[in-house]
């Protein structure tokens, strides 16, 4: 399991990158959904967003499920790429299948690289 | 037991009835005309070409006769299907639903020409009153997903009734069939998903946080997908109504209660059957299905409409008749006529006056003990994160420590074993999962050799996982892409003229 140790994770599974304010899903995530079939990203560039709130919805052979913005803040960038090549998901979870950027803002209920990876490990249903 | 060949076998090919097409062929012939010809539609609305495929009867038939070889149903053996109760379908049903008198008649006919019908209707409502312990039961409803609408309709229908405009949040177990939160979704309503517990109840915790004067109810399975009986039920509903929300039960797990445990005793308000389930209606091909919805007395009034009941009360020597009623704050049709009378709603009348109250209680009663014997048989092979004494079903973890085989592997690999896959990936709540529901059903050897066959899985996922994971190997097709086709949704041969498929 890949967990890099410069970002934070939130409960949901998204990680947050506070340098750039990259938003994706983690490497655990897109294993447990297996392959990734389909992403709609719900919001616009521009628009504010609240930690917690739905940000995308994404789709994989085993199950749909949506992600929930990790930070607060104002939405810089979205990667359109990612609906286009869903399965950027599952090969680059923390490279090219980052989902939008949260610019100027805070992160929510988030755990470090250390707590996230023990917090997977508990997870035995 | 003996390990199923492992090669190849000759992909069986049959072409598709389009690629059979030889121009010129025919399969009837139409006779000259004996009506007066009429004008064709505008032409705008005529196509240029219609490629239909042409072929003689027999080549038709023979086409079909070997596709439905390449099928799997009850008929050809076990069907462990969790959450579709996918029994035998007993044949008298075929006889009864077939009888003329319920064939031949039409939904518009004036009530005095199908009494016959209506009194069987009737006696279904009375009788599924009795069986889940509720006040009154419509029978209109196509489906369980179209009888949870009807529910979720009617709950609405009683708060409005009442100036209590403030109830717009549904809770729902995380446990719960997806078709749930879709229903109050349709209704507009806000989804609050309540987490379950380490044994698989609902979280009373996060339940009471949740319960406010805007909650409209909670939906719950009972036993839920996990195949556990909530051990707190009577606090459940309580937290509930004692905040002023309905008690929706979700009826797909009936089967694990008949003639033991009635809904509307424990204090439900609502619930939909599915009689494709629990009363031996025949389903796994997209339908049709058939959902009555049985109501507490407070709900009485909002049934939809029409109901069948007594018009006319017996007189002397004449019987009563039978004809349509409804209730004074109906919330209206759910449907153009009055369920799926054949197809469903005669076969699950057969079926319950086949069996009588012991013989209902017999269903349950096999069909928990089926699971249990199962669930004790593949303990210690499999995970079973739940692990306490379950009801009709139970969720297996299909992972191994150390292993990447994955649930969808160990149920494609089931297939070369000759046994149709459990449910896998649901229940969400656990890991790979494999849902798991016998039937009352089956006897014990197809059980022994079913378990059988998944302890050896277990034992090809450590010795040769290749093979799982590229199962199955014995079947007409191997193993299907799923990726493409949930991704390529547009695979049809033939394409509308000017149809664009990337819009």
């Amino acid at each position: 399991m890949n967990v890099p140790s410069n970002l934070k994770f939130a409960k949901s599974d998204e990680w947050f990158d506070a340098a750039s304010g990259a938003v994706g899903i983690s490497d655990y995530a897109q294993n447990q959904l297996s392959d990734i079939v389909f992403v709609e990203i719900l919001v616009e560039e521009g628009e504010e967003v609240a930690a917690g709130k739905i940000i995308a919805s994404i789709e994989s052979v085993k199950a749909s499920s949506e992600i929930y913005a990790p930070a607060s803040g104002k939405v810089s960038a979205v990667n359109k790429g990612v609906s286009d090549k869903p399965e950027t998901l599952n090969s680059d979870p923390y490279g090219e299948g980052w989902m939008i950027k949260i610019e100027g803002g805070s992160a929510g209920d988030v755990m470090d690289a250390a707590e996230y990876e023990k917090f997977c490990e508990g997870r035995t249903h | 037991m003996s390990t199923p060949s492992t090669s190849l076998t000759a992909t069986i090919v049959e072409p598709t009835i389009f690629e059979l097409s030889s121009p010129g062929r025919l399969g009837v012939t139409m006779p000259a005309s004996d009506v007066p010809t009429v004008d064709l539609p505008p032409r705008d609305l005529l196509r240029s070409e219609l490629p239909l495929p042409e072929l003689a009867e027999v080549d038709v038939v023979r086409h079909y006769t070997r596709l439905s070889k390449f099928n799997y149903s009850v008929d050809d053996g076990f069907y462990p299907l969790g959450s579709c109760t996918m029994k035998y379908n007993p044949k008298i049903n075929e006889d009864t639903c077939r009888l003329p008198g319920f064939l031949y008649t039409h939904p518009l006919q004036p009530i005095e020409t199908v009494q016959g019908n209506l009194v069987l209707m009737f006696e279904l409502q009375e009788w599924l009153k009795e069986i889940s312990g509720f006040a009154g039961v419509t029978l209109q409803p196509a489906a369980g997903a179209h009888g949870e609408f009807t529910g979720v309709l009617m709950m609405a229908a009683y708060h409005k009734s009442r100036g209590d405009s403030k109830r717009t949040r549904m809770l729902i177990p995380d446990a719960a069939h997806g078709t749930n939160p879709a229903s109050a979704g349709m209704l507009g309503m806000s989804v609050v998903t309540i987490p379950s517990d380490e044994r698989g109840n609902v979280d009373l915790k996060a339940l009471e946080a949740a319960c406010d004067d805007t909650v409209v109810g909670m939906m719950l399975t009972n036993p839920n997908t996990l195949g556990m009986f909530d051990e707190h039920i009577e606090k459940v509903v309580k937290l509930v109504k004692d905040c002023g929300g309905l008690m929706y039960g979700d009826g797909a797990n009936l089967n694990a209660l008949l003639g033991i445990v009635r809904p509307g005793d424990l204090g439900f308000d609502v619930m939909h059957f599915n009689l494709h389930k629990t009363f031996s209606v025949p389903h796994g091909g997209g339908g049709p299905g058939s959902g009555p919805v049985g109501v507490s007395k407070r709900l009485l009034d909002f049934l939809p409409s029409p109901l069948v009941g007594i018009v006319e009360e017996a007189d002397g020597d004449m019987a009563p008749l039978y004809g349509f009623i409804t209730p004074e704050q109906s919330i209206g049709r759910m449907k153009a006529f009055h369920g799926h009378f054949g197809g469903g709603l005669v076969r699950a009348y057969t079926y319950i006056a086949m069996h009588g109250p012991d013989g209902l209680k017999d269903i349950a009663q096999y069909a928990v003990l089926n699971a249990n014997y199962l669930q004790a048989k593949l303990r210690g092979t499999y995970t079973i994160p739940y692990d306490r004494i379950c009801m009709h079903e139970f969720v297996a973890e299909g992972q191994f420590a150390g292993s990447d085989v994955r649930a969808l592997d160990i149920a494609k690999r089931l297939m070369d074993y000759k046994f149709h896959p459990p449910t896998n990936y649901f229940p969400l709540i656990v890991h790979e999962a494999l849902m798991i529901e016998p039937t009352e059903t089956e006897n014990k050897d197809t059980l022994d050799r079913f378990a059988d066959a998944l302890i050896k899985i277990a034992e090809e996922a450590r010795t040769q996982p290749e093979l799982l994971h590229t199962a199955p190997h014995t079947t007409p097709f191997g193993r299907m892409d799923e990726v493409k086709a949930a991704r390529e949704l547009v695979l049809c041969c033939w394409l509308p003229e000017g149809y664009d498929s990337e819009k």
